[in-house]
């Protein structure tokens, strides 16, 4: 599907609870899905500076605006914890 | 494994009502800090992340879980867990919220085992805020938690 190694990042308030839940999820998700990834997280106020070559970016619909233009897809998330949501919502972003 | 319900330990409340999330948040706060895994200003942190940042904290329909920094008063990892039977608003779209899950972690490592866990009792929340309410107290929630962990892990 995807050739190259793609880069995502989860991004949370603090980086602590909410990015490391969705970065699992996110990782199920790669593996269900047979891509190549890496997966990491960050906070909001880091976030800018590490994230100029991330292919997709997966935050809350409250943090995204907050993330300002990037390169990245931003692809926001509403349940932070269900593994369909995050599937589908990947394979989503992935076809476009 | 029964990792999740170690790291609530006693700090469970029932309450029928709050009238703010602040007010949610600082309950959940002072049953940590009660035990000595919180100081008091981690409390004032819980509540003024959820205003900066907006109430993203509500990560799952019916359930918030407020926390803040390690270096903002974490002394030691610990979890508390404050169900709220009417439910309060949290200006989230996961509203309203009947579970608050407050945790503080002393680094970026001591937590990942519990935030696994709460990951998969998670994967129906509201099914699970639904059953919580119904409990008449702590004991039946224990129970339930250390019955669906003892499923998922044989």
């Amino acid at each position: 599907m995807v050739n190259k190694r793609l880069k995502i990042v989860a991004v949370c308030g603090m980086g602590l609870g909410s990015s490391l839940i969705l970065k699992m999820n996110i990782e199920k998700v790669v593996k269900d899905l047979n891509l190549e990834a890496d997966v990491s997280t960050t906070d909001i106020s880091t976030a800018k500076a590490v994230l100029g070559d991330a292919d997709i970016v997966i935050t809350s619909p409250e943090l995204a605006p907050q993330l300002g233009e990037l390169k990245a897809k931003v692809v926001t998330i509403k349940n932070f914890v269900n593994f369909q949501e995050m599937k589908e919502t990947l394979e989503k972003t992935l076809k476009d | 494994m029964l990792n999740f319900l170690e790291a609530i330990g006693n700090r469970i409340e029932i309450l029928d009502r709050v009238d703010t999330w602040e007010e949610a948040v600082r309950i959940g706060g002072k049953l940590l800090e009660k035990d000595g895994i919180v100081e008091p200003n981690y409390i004032d942190k819980m509540i003024e992340v959820c205003k900066e940042l907006g109430p993203y904290v509500v990560i799952a329909p019916r359930v918030a879980i407020p926390h803040a920094r390690p270096e903002d008063g974490a002394k030691s990892f610990g979890v508390s867990l404050l169900v709220i039977r009417n439910g309060i608003n949290f200006g989230s779209y996961n509203d309203p919220v009947y579970l608050v899950i407050s945790f503080a972690t002393p680094d970026k490592e001591s937590h990942l085992e519990f935030l696994q866990e709460l990951a998969e009792i998670l994967q129906d929340s509201e099914k699970l805020a639904e059953q919580f309410i119904s409990f008449k107290d702590k004991e039946e929630i224990k129970d339930y938690i250390k019955k669906f962990f003892s499923k998922v892990n044989t």
